[in-house]
């Protein structure tokens, strides 16, 4: 039954399609592999809203709240503090939030002090560079870092800064401004994070 | 007896014939150039330092608890209550700073004999890899003990992914398996630290060998002694100037590891932390999500290129830039075979172009080293008074020393491929020959 006639064609062929066969058969193989790295369902679960009193947050202070297991500062900014704002404008990378960093809050917060209240500042306290937490700087008095610091956070990872609205100042590796969490009011003295105020969402 | 011990050597060759002429090869008739000197200690030595890491690592994790609720404590575990545990923590962590002193060396001794040339790309490509991998196996490493700088150092390097467009944010997701380093991040670390990179870091380490036994060493002069006169004392056909790797290379460099052991059993003993170098204070602290630690910066090995990212302002509203300067100071390495088109080899015999754009480049890495380990941030008010804006002159300082970092580059470039460089003649043989 021997067959003298090498039929290359045929050998192609079959050497082909046994390779891609084969060859989809690792790829589907190593996708479990793949997807078990993405967080688990666990991971997944842990993201409840965060309710917090503000009645002990003095005029200038800041506390930091765990949501998510990320820093959230809310900042009760003192009325200089506010008046800053505006002046800081020109060395900001984007100072009405609605450039690079028009997603970097809710519609609700998109404004000059990135808040539902004036004074209340509630933010992700994570730098958008690389996720380290910045250092809350909220005097006003010259710093190693700006001679004319009027407020503001200073990350201690890259040395990017942000003024008292987490606006980032130009020339430093941070690109954005940082994240305003979804939030709000439950009453004049209590915030909750993670909820969109009604008829806002 | 001794007729047991030769019985059983006839036994083995009998039915492995191949074992004998693969150890003559890469042993004692692997002809190596006879006028290696200092700079050809740091491959052996980082082979030991190797051999050193996996023992001891194997005997830490006996004791390590991979969870981020135990990580911490069981470290401190092995520091405390283990018998002897405080040793091999500590030959573990010196090992690994030393390794990359060694590594550095032995790369710095490649670009100055030029050892990345032709024929010997593949060594060096193969060696460049083992230096990435040494990277990635020495971070995990660094966020095994779970303090709040292993915590935050694990952000920002996992972070850094985050930079790349569109698929950023869900890659930083999939490496952590969480939405910040938890859990899940140490265990995979642990799990890659532990059996994965080291598989693939000895798999390079013996191709790294394999390639240079198949081209054979270059030596301080950059002549190929394969294409020198023939015959030695050992074999008449092989390199006149060189001698066998055993038992004359052997020996030197149990010379250099007789002395290197001495340097790094005072480290172990009398000065672990190495004030801070080694290990950080901070990370005597348990991982804490909610505060970076005031003064955050990598261990000094990686400080260099911590520094071109901290020195790369993002733009166009993304901070990829400095990613991509970072990645491309390596990169670059990778290519210097080929961004390198001098005709001689060794700097003994380059032109004086080389020998001044090599010297900025050395210092510019370690201008680059000041800046990352904050050194720059205490010098400055020392030398321009308290009073000086310290980022500005720190910023301006840096740029001209990540200029310079990737001014070589290009410099090298030009100069090797336009023809620009006068070298010297190169000797026939190696300047030590009888």
């Amino acid at each position: 039954m021997a067959n003298e006639v090498v039929d290359l064609g045929r050998r192609r062929f079959l050497t082909t399609t046994t390779s891609v066969v084969g060859g989809v058969g690792v790829v589907a193989a190593v996708v479990p592999f793949i997807k078990s790295w993405e967080p688990s369902a666990r991971a997944k679960a842990a993201g409840a809203p965060v309710t917090q009193s503000l009645k002990k947050i003095e005029s200038g202070q800041q506390l930091i709240v765990a949501w998510r297991s990320l820093p959230v500062f809310i900042v009760n900014r003192t009325p200089s503090q506010l008046d800053a704002l505006p002046k800081q404008d020109s060395r900001l990378v984007d100072p009405g939030s609605n450039g690079a960093s028009a997603d970097q809050q809710p519609k609700y917060a998109q404004n000059q002090t990135r808040s539902i209240k004036p004074e209340w500042l509630v933010m992700v306290g994570i730098c958008t560079h690389l996720g380290c937490v910045p250092n809350y700087v909220g005097e006003m008095k010259p710093e190693p870092f700006d001679p004319n610091w009027q407020g503001g956070y200073y990350c201690p990872c890259h040395h990017s800064r942000y003024d008292m609205a987490g606006r980032v100042y130009q020339g430093v590796p941070a690109p954005k401004n940082m994240v305003i969490p979804p939030y709000h009011f439950v009453d004049d003295t209590t915030v909750q994070i993670g909820v969109d105020p009604q008829g806002a969402a | 007896m001794a007729n047991v011990f030769s019985n059983i050597g006839e036994w083995v060759t009998d039915r492995a014939p191949g074992l004998m002429p693969v150890y003559r090869k890469h042993m004692t008739e692997y002809y190596a150039p006879k006028n290696f000197n200092i700079w050809y200690y740091f491959g052996s030595l980082a082979l030991l330092v190797l051999v050193n890491q996996i023992v001891t690592g194997i005997f830490l994790t006996m004791n390590y608890d991979p969870s981020a609720s135990g990580a911490f404590d069981s470290v401190q575990y092995i520091m405390r209550d283990v018998e002897w545990g405080w040793l091999i923590r500590y030959m573990h962590t010196t090992g690994a700073s030393l390794f990359f002193v060694v590594i550095y060396l032995h790369m710095f001794r490649g670009i100055i004999y030029g050892s990345y040339q032709k024929p010997r790309e593949l060594v060096w490509l193969l060696g460049m890899l083992i230096f990435l991998v040494l990277m990635a196996e020495a971070f995990m490493g660094y966020v095994l003990p779970w303090g709040n700088m292993s915590f935050w150092g694990a952000k920002v390097i996992v972070s850094l992914f985050g930079t790349i467009p569109v698929i950023g944010k869900d890659l930083v997701e999939w490496i952590m398996g969480d939405f910040l380093p938890a859990d899940a991040t140490l265990n995979r670390f642990f799990a890659l630290h532990v059996i994965a990179l080291p598989l693939v870091l000895l798999l390079l380490v013996v191709l790294h060998l394999a390639a240079l036994h198949e081209v054979g060493s270059n030596n301080p002069d950059g002549v190929d002694v394969k294409h020198g006169p023939k015959g030695n004392r050992w074999d008449p056909t092989k390199p006149a100037d060189g001698i066998p790797f055993h038992p004359y290379y052997t020996v030197k460099d149990l010379v250099g590891v007789g002395l290197f052991l001495a340097i790094a059993a005072f480290i172990i003993f009398f000065q672990p932390t190495f004030g801070g170098w080694f290990l950080e204070h901070d990370n005597s602290i348990p991982a804490n999500n909610l505060v970076t630690p005031a003064q955050i910066k990598p261990v000094w090995y990686f400080t260099a290129f911590y520094a071109i990212v901290r020195m790369i302002p993002s733009a166009l509203g993304t901070a990829v830039w400095g990613v991509l300067g970072m990645f491309g100071a390596i990169v670059l390495l990778f290519l210097m075979p080929w961004i390198d088109a001098g005709k001689v080899r060794s700097i003994r015999y380059r032109g004086t172009g080389f020998k001044v754009a090599l010297t900025l480049f050395v210092l510019a890495f370690f201008g680059l080293m000041l800046i990352g380990t904050d050194s720059t941030a205490e010098l400055i008010p020392m030398f321009f008074g308290a009073n000086v804006d310290v980022t500005a002159i720190e910023n301006l300082f840096g740029r001209v020393m990540v200029l310079i970092y990737f001014g070589f580059f290009v410099f090298l470039w030009l100069y090797t491929h336009l023809g620009w460089e006068k070298t010297k003649p190169v000797p026939e043989r190696v300047t030590t020959h009888d």
